[in-house]
């Protein structure tokens, strides 16, 4: 198994992804600067990080989806490589044409930073297998700028396809029909808002977070 | 030449910093103030001469970079 978490300049999560997918799952995690033009071979997983990104100038991820290294993630997901985005990686996956949709200031104006319980409503992508029998999940949600937002023909297509992975169950944010993650229409590329990183151990409130990396890695 | 673009979130997506600066400037006592909406504008000097051709170049700019088409629209302004 072999992982790799990209690094942008404002990236304040990777060290906590590096621990939480190693420690959920025993893969090797090397750390990849955005201005690498390579990723390292043979890779099971690829993490974008939460944070704040190129200090969220323009919009929330936007230039790091211009970052060289993306161009390489693009490359890789295209193989069929899995890649999962969480928070900032989220965005940086709308931004990069990745994912469908867009992430918008909370409904509240407010930064919302909480453990809310999600509930899993597709349990056949590869990163939600570990979910099947539970179908929901507790993890902690860090943003401003979490409110998914697409338009109401491209919400019934991702949800018509089964797009929708992650559903929050107390709406925190404004997003739209309750989303909180969602898959490409290839099923190897996830974004999420909730943290699997920050709830991987019990010591951190909730374990459901280990999951969903050891349901990427399952196949590895 | 210098471009200026304006960039706004799209009329169908709720601009929450609007709606809170209305709340404000409502309580203030600018009663008659509706519909606020907040956006950016961006300038920039660009080389050419031909103007549709640097309108083209902008929009394809705005379209690859300044403005996220999903949830935001915009205006090239040139002068």
């Amino acid at each position: 198994m072999k992982s790799a978490v990209i690094v942008f300049p404002g990236s304040n999560c990777d060290r906590d992804c590096k621990v939480a997918i190693e420690r959920s799952t025993g893969s090797s995690v090397d750390m990849v600067w955005h201005q690498e033009t390579a990723l390292p071979s043979g890779l099971d997983l690829i993490v974008l990080p939460g944070g704040f990104s190129y200090g969220d100038y323009l919009r929330c991820g936007a230039m790091a989806a211009l970052s060289p290294v993306m161009a390489e993630v693009k490359a890789a997901a295209e193989r069929g490589v899995a890649v999962v985005g969480i928070c900032n990686g989220f965005q940086v996956l709308c931004e990069a044409g990745m994912l469908p949709g867009a992430l918008l200031r909370n409904a509240k104006l407010k930064y919302i930073c909480k453990a809310v319980t999600l509930d899993v409503t597709n349990t056949q992508t590869r990163f939600s297998t570990g979910y099947a029998a539970s179908r929901e999940a507790v993890m902690t949600v860090g943003n401003g700028e979490g409110n998914f937002f697409a338009e109401e023909a491209e919400l019934d297509r991702i949800e018509g396809e089964g797009q929708v992975v992650f559903r929050y169950r107390d709406n925190p944010n404004g997003s739209a029909r309750d989303i909180a993650g969602i898959v490409n229409g290839k099923g190897n590329v996830l974004g999420l808002m909730p943290h699997p990183d920050r709830s991987f151990e019990g010591e951190l409130g909730s374990a459901d977070g280990a999951l969903l990396f050891q349901s990427a890695l399952a196949s590895a | 030449m210098k471009a200026k673009v304006h960039v706004f979130l799209k009329p169908g997506v709720l601009d929450v910093q609007g709606k809170a600066i209305e709340g404000a400037v409502n309580t203030l006592g600018f009663g008659g103030v509706s519909d606020v909406r907040v956006g950016r504008m961006i300038e920039f000097d660009i080389a050419g001469t031909d103007r549709a051709a640097v309108e083209a170049e902008v929009k394809t700019l705005c379209d690859r970079l300044l403005a996220n088409t999903v949830i935001e629209s915009y205006r090239v302004e040139l002068i």
